[in-house]
């Protein structure tokens, strides 16, 4: 067991997999001798050489296409996407290609690429460097989605993102690269949970929080200030966006009756609407109050002097739980 | 170079026809040509040496296999307007510029087309079942890509550019000898995706050559909206040579792609060749090119037909006898018949198979909605089956 930071459990993974797979290629860029914008690639390139650590040019088009190219022939290509806003010019290949190439070919052509994108903000920066683009994605089949929320599963799950032989979209939370956290290195992956399962990560009675990616943290801490208010919330870690191990979800409503739902990306037609509606149809007769969102607005990212009332933190999580326990909450007013 | 193994081994010391320097064969727009519309050899210097091996024996069956995919067309068409097809590209009016390259390429080499290349497809093995059932609607792909080494059709316009370009980095990374042909036609060349395939193809030197079909309309667009220089012209900004061909010259497009073909294995890297071609046809057979197209037009081009230049290259020969003529013929109406007997007995897929292959593992949403509509489907007491997809 070792305490490494985010980044650095990405890297350790990514290294294990260039290890273990000759046909394994990343490719992105200044992934080379930069080690990326964010270090999370830092000496791959020096240790496994420049043609399994790709400096692409600056094309993310390209990027995926050629990704798609090599998938043909045999490789396992890991792409990496800058920043979250960057990934637009890839998603006709991604959407196009990528996603529908195996039911294209009945089978017969694998597309096991992995795209790696930091997502979401919370770091002060400009434009186009701090979006939650998941959505689009979760809802283009033919792909898998995962957003991972701490270092051991940013170990694990990207290697078994890369093991998997259908494509499998990473979105790694970049505010949280620097948290550290313990990372059992010499996990067998066939032990691991499989990738496309839910996690409960903190057990409760009254109310199932579920969120993903960077707010697993922030859903955490204020499953333990509603503790202390003696209200008892369960946080589901979704880890796979596409698809949602609703069973998990499923189970924690039955229980609590109640379901919070929160996300930084903006909520009209996001992830949050559909396990709404999903749990709903789910467990309609098992709800004791509506499924409520916590969301990004419905607005581009905003300036980062803004960022803090756009992205959701404890307390307007705490707000949604006493929402559906039908306490005193901003939209009811103190009566509740 | 993404690999000190690329190029390794198959480097030849001795020049190479164009090699001599950066880029000898776009000179003036000049347009390669061996054989004249009216059927005369045109020597050259230096292509001539690439279908030096072109006999009597090899015209004729050049001339049997172009025959072969205008049959094709016109049966194809035939099925569409008689319900069989649910649409059609035809490829009147190209059979050189497919022929010519396609029968340029060797059994590993890897080929990833557009929409329009059922004639190459024909060429590299595909059964025409396989060609038709894409246009039939049964499947989404036509032929096995690994079996022919060919792509299944690309329908997003210069999207394949990119995964030749890719394909070809992973022969680089094999240290294979494989070359990659991709096709595309006028059209695609405005697609940035054709031009960040020249940027990656270009920065790692990869095995790839640029096979793009000039048939003078994107629909309804004349080439003229696409680009405001030849297109030949366009790669050499990314510092990729090219060749400006008669597309409608079997022998020259023969010549332009061997060249090409070789040179990438040879580590010399990417090559874009311009087949000067022209679509007879329309479109699909949803167009209707008289809303936009001058007759005339159409009129100069079928004095360039193809077929006809290479038919009055064997007439003068002494090569077009009654025997061939027979023979070509006999083939064509052989190869039609099949495509129609095998269009219309194809088995139609089975409601359920629409679930099949999203993904290649298990996956939780696509199982659920798949139970469930099996169990809508029973609800009707039908006996529901998968098919054999």
């Amino acid at each position: 067991m070792s305490k490494l930071t985010f980044a650095r459990a990405i890297n350790a993974g990514l290294r294990k997999s260039l290890e273990n797979d000759p046909k394994v290629v990343l490719m992105g860029e200044d992934i080379g001798s930069l080690g990326g914008v964010f270090r999370v690639t830092d000496g791959l390139q020096k240790d496994f050489g420049k043609h399994r650590v790709i400096d692409t040019p600056l094309a993310e088009s390209g990027i995926i296409g050629t990704a798609v190219g090599l998938a043909y022939r045999g490789y396992r290509p890991v792409c990496e996407i800058q920043f979250d806003g960057f990934i637009y010019p890839a998603f006709d290949q991604i959407v196009s290609q990528v996603a529908k190439m195996h039911y294209r070919t009945q089978g017969r052509v694998k597309m096991p690429i992995t795209i790696r994108v930091p997502f979401g903000g919370g770091i002060g920066s400009p434009e186009h460097h701090s979006e939650s683009p998941e959505a689009y994605f979760t809802h283009t089949s033919g792909l898998r989605v995962v957003a991972v929320s701490n270092p051991q599963d940013a170990y694990t799950m990207i290697q078994q993102a890369i093991a998997s032989d259908d494509p499998v979209l990473y979105f790694e939370p970049k505010r949280r690269y620097h948290d550290k956290g313990d990372v059992e290195e010499s996990l067998d992956l066939s032990n691991a949970m499989p990738l496309d399962k839910a996690a409960v990560v903190n057990a409760g009675s009254d109310v199932t929080l579920v969120a993903y990616g960077p707010l697993v943290k922030t859903a955490k801490d204020a499953a333990q200030a509603a503790a202390d208010e003696g209200v008892s919330v369960e946080v589901i870690d979704l880890r796979s966006l596409a698809p949602v191990d609703y069973p998990v979800v499923e189970a924690s409503v039955r229980k609590t009756g109640r379901l919070v739902i929160t996300h930084e990306a903006g909520q009209s037609g996001g992830l949050g609407a559909e396990i709404a509606a999903s749990i709903t149809e789910r467990c309609f007769n098992y709800l004791e109050s509506a499924p409520v969102r916590i969301t990004g607005f419905d607005v581009p990212y905003p300036y980062s002097k803004l960022e803090m009332h756009h992205l959701p933190d404890l307390d307007r999580i705490l707000d949604g739980v006493d929402r559906t326990l039908g306490r005193p909450n901003s939209l009811s007013g103190l009566e509740g | 170079m993404l690999t000190d193994k690329a190029g390794k081994g198959v480097q030849n010391d001795a020049p190479r026809p164009g090699q001599s320097a950066q880029n000898p064969l776009r000179t003036g727009g000049n347009l390669l040509q061996l054989v004249s519309p009216e059927g005369e050899r045109i020597s050259h210097p230096e292509f001539d040496l690439w279908i030096k091996d072109i006999g009597d024996e090899q015209l004729g069956s050049l001339f049997e296999d172009m025959t072969v995919i205008r049959r094709i067309d016109t049966e194809a068409t035939a099925l569409q307007r008689q319900g069989e097809l649910a649409l059609w590209p035809p490829l009147l009016g190209q059979e050189a510029a497919q022929i010519g390259s396609s029968r340029s390429l060797r059994d590993d080499d890897f080929v990833f087309p557009s929409y329009r290349e059922s004639g190459v497809a024909y060429i590299r093995g595909a059964h025409v079942s396989e060609i038709a059932q894409v246009w039939r609607g049964n499947a989404l792909y036509s032929w096995d890509p690994q079996r022919i080494n060919m792509a299944t059709p690309q329908i997003i316009i210069g999207s394949q550019s990119l995964h030749a370009t890719g394909y070809a980095m992973g022969v680089q990374l094999d240290g294979a000898s494989t070359a990659v042909l991709a096709y595309f036609g006028d059209g695609a060349t405005s697609e940035g995706d054709v031009s960040e395939a020249m940027v990656f193809a270009a920065s790692f030197q990869a095995p790839v050559v640029f096979f793009c079909q000039n048939n003078h309309w994107a629909i309804s667009e004349p080439v003229r909206v696409q680009s405001h220089v030849q297109l030949a012209d366009r790669p050499t900004g990314f510092g990729i040579p090219s060749l400006r061909v008669d597309g409608n010259d079997v022998l020259a497009v023969m010549a332009a792609t061997r060249w090409a073909m070789d040179r990438a294995r040879s580590g010399g890297g990417p090559t874009f060749i311009e087949a000067v071609t022209y679509r007879m046809g329309p479109h699909t057979t949803a167009d209707d090119p008289t809303r936009y197209r001058d007759p005339n037009e159409l009129e100069d081009w079928a004095a360039r037909d193809p077929i006809l230049r290479l038919r009055r290259l064997l007439d003068a020969k002494g090569l077009l006898t009654e025997e061939l003529e027979g023979r070509v013929k006999a083939k064509a109406d052989a190869v039609a018949a099949e495509l129609r007997t095998s269009c219309v007995n194809m088995p139609d897929p089975q409601p359920l198979d629409v679930f099949n292959h999203v993904y290649s593992t298990p996956n939780s949403w696509i199982e659920r909605q798949k139970d469930h509509y099996s169990r809508y489907l029973k609800s009707f007491n039908q006996p529901v089956e998968e098919g054999a997809l």
